[in-house]
């Protein structure tokens, strides 16, 4: 067996008393997508956040390709080429699909101005293999549609070369057809050796999109699962009861 | 500017506006203004758009026109600055002591060239490192800015008081003075040159901008469009020298001069103010924070943390140090307004400053700065002080009372940001 591409060991998080993260453990190996499965509260997104530096762990581990990490921050969880597209789509409304793109790592001309022009043209070039209808690209993205915007966090996520991607219910406010594209888009960042936790609520979309699934009850882990081992209700009784399948146990 | 004409795109012919890619709401507001003057123009009998006139409002905007391009930064951030009014009269405070007092008693003389340069860097150090501590209250306290600087609003102008025991310090030296507007002046050789070098910079910077478009092959304004914009600019801005060359010297001021240097004055000699140094300033000032704005990093983080803090943060964004950045450049524009301010009059009072934290407010809200964050110009703040400098001044040349000046003011900041909301929901900015 490979080295895991993340193990997040034992870890815990609690707000004034509540543990939002009650010693949970998982991991993700390269080419892999683990969905995180519970209930609004069950603890998928304060994990995650520890991941991708947003949080910061009252204990417990993070180890990335077998070694120890320190994340503090965003930055730090950027440096291990970890990526987050967030539920809320962590988009500046007011600027456009290139500046959001760049956001935080601006490609700069030698005097050390930002390259607008150079920006844009790298932008055009992203948009053209993962969205080809995308032809917004002066106005700011508050005037894209939700697949539009989509697709500008996940072109962030594969232009800077993500190992481990982080999505949170990345199609939670599409329609059929961009919920394929994503969908899509998935398979081929798997094929390319990705890491990829998917925090997803359709029952549909994890037996499709997943390999392993992780469900999360009250801030503990019922229990991890090959998705390919188990039926839509086994997983669903891990949901609702945080009881875990007799013939995986 | 119907939505469905709008959803056809390519098929509809481009309007002459859409070709010259200009922003209509400034288009807007530099309609109004020009309304504005040359309506108070004809009221005045034919006063207001004289070369004095003209000549006495570039100098009176000056001030709060510095500042109002910092106050873009802070309420682009979601923040706001009630302190800088007090602020300026502080910084002012430390020039004038500086410049009557603490350094001729340690040896500098009065009237040696090194006060001016030692007082201004002292001004603007004591602006930035006030500022900075505001935006440490604010970002790493995370104390609301509206509480931190209405809180300096008291305290600044305060500590002036204590430090000048409310004394009126002047007269400031000579070298300093001539930041103030009329006491310095480029005249008009150099007024000429400074047209000619400007409109170089702008041609060369129109040309720059269209060959980095080619270069990636994105779609260019027709020749002709550039041309247009290209001589605009360059008539707009020989013509702004021009009219400062044409404000003659009063003979009397001549004389006193001449009569300063121990000579006579020749018969029938004549000179003219030009460009003034506070103005060419407020330039230089304008092209800096547009370039920050727009061309750097840490303009576009501004930006990005106004329209969505949590999205800055995420991408890495140190959004508490941003605040501290900020802050600090506005409390050293403070210090450089407090500069023109108090060298325009020529001694440090403890009313220095006083409401100029709502003026700089108005004029950056005027000028299309959206409280709301995110949204914000350089340009418009400026223009934005113009209309309010030029609207002031008008009123006080027609005639009107005091009151209604204010009455007036006041209600015009309010109709301008209903017209700017009316403007953003019609094009759709808005929703």
């Amino acid at each position: 067996m490979t080295t895991p591409l993340v193990e997040l060991r034992d870890i815990s998080i609690s707000f004034g008393g509540i543990k939002a993260v009650d010693h949970v453990s998982v991991d993700l190996y390269p080419g892999e997508v683990v969905g995180l499965l519970g209930h609004n509260g069950a603890g998928k997104s304060t994990l995650i956040k520890c991941l991708s530096g947003a949080y910061h762990a009252d204990s417990g581990e993070i180890w990335i390709n077998g070694q120890k990490a320190e994340i503090n921050n965003p930055r730090d969880a950027r440096a291990y080429n970890i990526e987050t597209i967030y539920q809320t789509l962590a988009l500046a409304d007011n600027l456009d699909a290139a500046s959001n793109l760049f956001l935080g790592r601006e490609l700069v001309t030698p005097a050390g101005f930002v390259d607008d022009a150079k920006m844009e043209a790298e932008t055009r070039k992203i948009m053209g293999r993962l969205n080809p209808n995308f032809r917004k690209f002066k106005v700011p993205v508050s005037a894209l549609s939700g697949g539009q915007r989509q697709s500008v966090a996940i072109a962030r996520a594969v232009y800077f070369n993500a190992k481990i991607l982080i999505m949170d219910e990345p199609t939670a406010a599409l329609g059929p057809h961009e919920t394929q594209m994503v969908a899509e888009l998935i398979e081929e960042l798997k094929r390319q050796g990705l890491g990829i936790f998917l925090i997803e609520h359709d029952i549909h979309n994890v037996m499709r999109l997943c390999d392993r699934a992780s469900v999360m009850k009250n801030g503990q882990l019922v229990g991890t699962v090959n998705v390919d081992e188990v039926t839509d209700d086994d997983i669903l009784g891990m949901i609702i009861m945080g009881k875990k399948p007799e013939k995986v146990a | 500017m119907s939505a469905p004409a709008e959803a056809q795109g390519g098929a509809r012919k481009k309007s002459f506006l859409d070709t010259l890619e200009i922003d209509t709401r400034m288009l807007g507001m530099v309609v109004a203004f020009i309304a504005l003057t040359i309506g108070f123009h004809f009221v005045t009998g034919g006063l207001f758009l004289t070369p004095r006139n003209i000549f006495n409002l570039t100098i009176q905007t000056v001030s709060v026109a510095i500042m109002a391009t910092g106050m873009v930064f802070v309420i682009v951030m979601r923040d706001i600055d009630l302190s800088v009014g007090s602020l300026l009269c502080l910084c002012s405070a430390v020039m004038g002591l500086l410049q009557v007092q603490l350094l001729p008693d340690i040896g500098i003389p009065l009237g040696s060239p090194l006060i001016a340069p030692i007082a201004i860097v002292a001004g603007l150090a004591t602006g930035a490192l006030i500022g900075a501590f505001n935006g440490w209250l604010v970002g790493y306290l995370t104390i609301p800015s509206f509480i931190v600087t209405l809180g300096g609003l008291l305290v600044w102008r305060n500590v002036a008081w204590y430090m000048t025991s409310g004394q009126t310090l002047g007269p400031l030296d000579d070298r300093f003075q001539l930041f103030g507007g009329i006491n310095g002046t480029l005249g008009a050789p150099l007024s000429w040159a400074f047209g000619v070098i400007a409109s170089l910079g702008s041609l060369y910077a129109l040309m720059q901008a269209r060959r980095a478009k080619i270069r990636h092959d994105f779609p260019v304004k027709p020749v002709w469009a550039e041309g247009l914009i290209a001589a605009v600019v360059v008539i707009v801005i020989m013509g702004f020298v021009w009219t400062l060359n044409s404000y003659s010297v009063p003979p009397a001021v001549l004389k006193r001069r001449f009569d300063a240097a121990g000579l006579t004055m020749p018969d029938g000699y004549t000179d003219v103010y030009g460009l003034p140094i506070s103005v060419f300033l407020l330039i230089a000032v304008a092209i800096a924070m547009t370039v920050v704005a727009n061309k750097t990093r840490f303009g576009r983080y501004i930006f990005a943390a106004g329209g969505n803090p949590d999205a800055a943060e995420l991408s890495g964004i140190n959004t508490r140090l941003m605040k501290v950045k900020v802050f600090a450049l506005m409390g050293m524009l403070a210090g450089l307004s407090a500069v023109v301010a108090s060298a325009r009059q020529t001694y440090h009072t403890n009313d220095i400053g006083t409401l100029d934290e709502l003026r700089t407010i108005a004029a950056a809200v005027i000028g299309g700065t959206a409280l709301a964050g995110g949204v914000g110009t350089i340009y418009g703040a400026i223009l934005g002080a113009l209309i309010m400098q030029a609207l002031n001044s008008g009123m006080a040349m027609v005639g009107v009372d005091s009151p209604f000046q204010n009455i007036v003011v006041g209600g015009v900041l309010v109709l301008a940001v209903f017209v700017d909301i009316v403007y953003r929901k019609r094009t759709g900015a808005l929703k």
